[in-house]
């Protein structure tokens, strides 16, 4: 059943061999961009999330399986908390060495 | 410096084999993860938010030229290309994928390095004054005694499941560069009157949730039981440290709890029975130990006094990198060279393959193969003649290396923070570059003098907040970064907790805050000469306060 207060939910996890965030996806398969995501709008939905992430972790496919919350955007779905969204953006930084090489140069 | 003998490799050799076939049973299914965490943790990896992440020893910060090359090696064969220094010493890649991690530690086994006690609740790294073995002020190198407690704590089994992670600090001088009060035990070694060798003895110190300073427990400790009283200090903690709530298991929590003079009276119970025993050092022993450690032939070279002084004289860029970086060697024609790891606008602590690579290189041309890490997140060349200092300087110019920042506003500590860890609460990157971008002006910098800024993502404290002399947490409030900021901290001989000032700041006010600092120190110090932290001990936290809040702190 579902309430007026009910917020959209979508299946997360880390892949097992490499450890990158992953959703799970409408047909089934864990997908690398929320965006892709399965959204639960409703508590039935939601079980059968916590039911697939129980089954793909005890399948070794992933590991540290959550049902997160998130914000249905024009621009896609959102989650409300940063955590959540530096996980499907990446770090808010530019880490790779050119980037960091530039700043050097800056200095 | 240290070197493996056939026990060492056949130990390493063996635990990175038995570590290859636990990843390869997980990634069969043949083991569940919760079995397989605690397997993987003791092996120094982690799962972050984006990817596992590889914490790799770094033994008292000590690292040869071949070892960093490795470590670059791996950075971009395994990983995107760079790594992460830390305040433990150690260094950290963010990106591994589980099934390369054996292959890695393979390859670390190589050059004498690997993960083990990286993580989990054990004796972890040894660290050290980064200036071990050069500086001027040390009594003898304190790096020996960091190995001794090395060897005997590796995979001890009495000490591998402790009530919580324990962290030893040694450091050979009055002036503390290993931060040696805010570690489970803290070691000074010094002389006595008849010139021998002991430790004065601190236990307790932390910062986390709950930062306490250590006490002090024994004044002069004789070298040859540095074993038997640490032991004696870690079997009262395994015995009666806290295993119902991990947030009150550390040692300083027992201390704390116990009183200090309680304790001590159990220590030295416990040692009395210890100490006349097996663990007494053996004088043979630790010359052996010594003589790894044995300091580079330095030949003379007082041509650098004479080029050095031209050198700067032409150069102001050159001249401000000599006076914020290089500090004076014990040897007058040599002298300690810091690297900084904080480019203005950069990620305090990160470090690309290529730069990793041109460390070992200049290490080995002009640094006698020697370099350490810093925690403080920066890297040091501790042995430079001065006639090398001017080509070095050209060198890591080139390389994007040669910020002259050492000790400055912009030599900010930072942990990952949510950028990368699991468990923060807060961004501490960003917040870190906006400030050094801020303050990125040399002139303003060297005008501030020395102030140390140390930045923590949570109440972890891996940043280091509580020691800051502005210390800076980030906490999630309603579901938004929201930042504390503490006064006073000092992680050194004079080591003291910093004070949180008041309500915290936005991401978007943080710098500001900063700003409104800086400024108020400016407008009251008695003058260029007195720094940051000698100017907030005399006139306390109230104009600071008042300047953060106005009106808000008088009515507080």
């Amino acid at each position: 059943m579902t309430t007026a207060s009910f917020k959209t939910k979508v299946l997360t996890a880390n892949r097992l061999t490499d450890g990158i965030s992953v959703w799970l996806g409408a047909n089934g398969e864990w997908v690398f961009s929320l965006k892709d995501a399965f959204l639960a709008r409703h508590d039935e939905a939601v079980a059968a999330l916590t039911a697939a992430g129980d089954q793909a972790q005890a399948d070794n496919r992933v590991v540290d399986v959550s049902v997160i919350e998130i914000e249905e955007t024009p621009c896609g779905p959102r989650p409300y908390r940063l955590r959540e969204r530096i996980r499907a953006d990446g770090p808010t930084i530019a880490y790779a060495p050119a980037a960091a090489a530039r700043a050097s140069e800056a200095a | 410096m240290y070197r493996y003998d056939e026990f060492d490799h056949a130990f390493v050799a063996a635990r990175v084999s038995q570590f290859r076939d636990q990843v390869e049973r997980r990634l069969s299914g043949d083991i569940s993860e919760e079995a397989f965490k605690p397997l993987r943790l003791m092996n120094g990896v982690y799962l972050q938010l984006h990817a596992y992440m590889l914490r790799v020893a770094v033994p008292y910060g000590t690292l040869n030229s071949r070892q960093m090359r490795k470590l670059g090696h791996i950075a971009r064969i395994y990983d995107r290309g760079y790594g992460h220094f830390t305040t433990r010493q150690n260094i950290q890649f963010n990106w591994p994928a589980l099934s390369d991690i054996p292959a890695i530690l393979e390859e670390l086994a190589e050059v004498e390095m690997h993960a083990i006690q990286t993580s989990g609740n054990c004796i972890r790294n040894v660290t050290a004054d980064h200036f071990a073995g050069a500086a001027a002020d040390e009594v003898a190198d304190p790096r020996p005694y960091a190995e001794i407690l090395r060897q005997w704590s590796s995979v001890h089994p009495e000490f591998s499941y402790l009530p919580r992670k324990f962290k030893i600090a040694v450091t050979a001088a009055e002036r503390d560069r290993a931060a040696i009060q805010v570690h489970d035990i803290g070691l000074q070694l010094k002389k006595d009157a008849q010139g021998r060798l002991g430790f004065a003895v601190w236990i307790g110190g932390g910062q986390g949730r709950t930062p306490l300073l250590a006490k002090k427990i024994k004044d002069f400790l004789p070298e040859a039981d540095l074993l038997s009283y640490v032991t004696a200090i870690m079997r009262v903690y395994n015995l009666h440290g806290r295993r119902d709530n991990k947030f009150k298991a550390r040692i300083k929590i027992l201390v704390h709890e116990t009183g200090v003079e309680k304790l001590t009276q159990e220590i030295d119970a416990e040692w009395a029975q210890l100490k006349d025993g097996a663990l007494k050092l053996p004088e043979a022993d630790v010359a052996a130990i010594n003589a790894y450690f044995a300091p580079p032939e330095l030949a003379p070279r007082a041509e650098g006094w004479g080029e050095l002084a031209a050198w700067q004289k032409s150069d102001s860029g050159f001249a401000s990198w000599v006076g914020r970086n290089v500090a004076p060697h014990r040897h007058p024609d040599y002298a300690m060279v810091t690297i900084s790891l904080k480019p203005i606008g950069g990620i305090p602590g990160d470090a690309s393959a290529d730069q990793m690579d041109a460390v070992a290189r200049l290490a080995q041309e002009f640094g006698h193969d020697q370099i350490r890490v810093t925690h403080e997140q920066n890297l040091v060349l501790p042995h430079v003649a001065l006639a090398d200092l001017e080509p070095l300087y050209r060198a890591l110019l080139t390389d994007g290396l040669a910020t002259a920042n050492a000790g400055l506003i912009t030599d900010i500590i930072a942990c990952p923070g949510l950028d990368y860890c699991a468990l923060a609460n807060a961004r501490s990157i960003p917040v870190a570059q906006e400030i050094s971008n801020r303050f990125a002006d040399p002139a303003r910098q060297a005008d501030i003098g020395d102030l140390k800024i140390k930045i923590s993502g949570c109440i972890n404290a891996c940043g280091h907040h509580h020691v800051g002399h502005i210390g800076i947490l980030g906490v999630e409030k309603k579901g938004e970064e929201l930042y504390q900021i503490s006064l006073g901290g000092s992680g050194d001989e004079n080591a003291s907790i910093g004070q949180i000032t008041g309500r915290g700041f936005g991401p978007d006010q943080i710098t500001d805050a900063i700003e409104t600092i800086v400024a108020t120190y400016l407008a009251n110090r008695t003058g260029a000469d007195e720094p940051f932290i000698d100017c907030y001990r005399r006139i306390g936290a109230d104009p600071f306060k008042a300047a953060l809040y106005g009106s808000e702190a008088q009515a507080a």
